[in-house]
């Protein structure tokens, strides 16, 4: 941008420093680029692009210290749990997880004599969204970064 | 080369009591071989020019039950050159003590394929290769704590911390 186009009119704009950095976060939110199993072909359609996530500032990055929101789009078996938990502490706050599909929400198909799956993420770390669905489709994940922006708007980082 | 022939192929080089039992009932005819030569009898059967079975297609570990007391390991060769299939079953009885698992020789040494196969067995059903180069978990954490696939396999309530049903 050039300075004359910056000075346009000279306009201000008067908001709250929270609302701001709410704005920014909810506007550039990077997910950890990491899948675990049918789930994430979903959310790779979703992030490519026929639905192009990247219009809501979705953009995966490949470490954990980059990255916003983890979305554990897969079957979460008890050896990847470990996994899960040590990206997870990896994140910086603030740190959000989406839940895609129904095994990471409560062990999905393998809920009855899956003795190697977790009965759901939420035992190992905190969920933000739950998105429903073997597997969801894009829409759906789209609709769960939409409910994430909404519930982040709603933030008090300071004051 | 038919099943007979290859029967018969077996008898004269090992004699008659390494075949201990034949089986028609599966999707095709299986040869229940002695289990302490299991290996021998791959060897043969890989390198005969008349039989070539080059392939091992699968390798599975089966627990026959509690009340049978048996398990066994099913082979599915291929010859890839004759384009033939040869199914060979050993079993063994076993007290189902995790201390003591029931063990057959590796076919690592003849079919390099058998090694992930193995530790699969292994890893599931309980039973141990002698012979093999690395018999470790391959799907499970090494500190897993029994074979989930066999028939008395109770889940556990916990692992590391975390409730399992």
């Amino acid at each position: 941008m050039t300075p004359d186009l910056t000075n346009e009119s000279g306009g201000v704009v008067v908001t709250k420093m929270n609302d701001l950095m709410n704005w920014a976060r909810l506007s550039s939110l990077w997910p950890l680029s990491f899948g675990i199993a049918c789930c994430a072909i979903e959310m790779m359609g979703a992030l490519v692009s026929t639905y192009d996530l990247d219009r809501f500032g979705v953009f995966p990055r490949p470490s954990a210290r980059q990255a916003d929101v983890i979305i554990i789009a897969g079957t979460v078996t008890f050896k990847m749990a470990e996994r899960i938990k040590r990206l997870y502490e990896q994140m910086p706050e603030p740190k959000y997880v989406i839940s895609m599909g129904s095994c990471s929400n409560c062990g999905g198909p393998y809920w009855q004599h899956g003795y190697h799956v977790v009965k759901g993420v939420d035992r190992v770390i905190p969920v933000d969204v739950y998105v429903q669905g073997c597997p969801p489709r894009p829409e759906a994940l789209i609709g769960a970064i939409l409910e994430l922006q909404k519930k982040i708007e709603q933030e008090q980082l300071i004051g | 080369m038919s099943f007979d022939d290859i029967k018969l192929l077996l008898t004269n080089k090992f004699g008659e009591s390494v075949i201990t039992g034949e089986e028609y009932t599966g999707m095709q005819p299986a040869l229940l071989i002695d289990p302490d030569r299991i290996a021998e009898v791959c060897l043969e059967l890989r390198d005969n020019p008349k039989t070539y079975f080059d392939f091992l297609s699968c390798l599975t570990g089966i627990d026959y039950g509690i009340d049978s007391g048996r398990f066994g390991v099913v082979y599915n060769l291929s010859s890839i050159p004759y384009h033939l299939q040869l199914t060979l079953k050993v079993s063994k009885e076993n007290n189902r003590n995790e201390e003591e698992l029931p063990s057959f020789p590796s076919v690592t040494s003849v079919y390099r394929t058998a090694d992930w196969h193995e530790r699969e067995a292994f890893d599931l059903v309980g039973i141990f290769f002698e012979g093999h180069p690395d018999l470790r978990r391959i799907l499970l954490p090494d500190d897993w704590e029994g074979y989930p696939l066999r028939k008395d396999y109770k889940t556990a309530e916990y692992y590391k911390g975390i409730k399992i049903d």
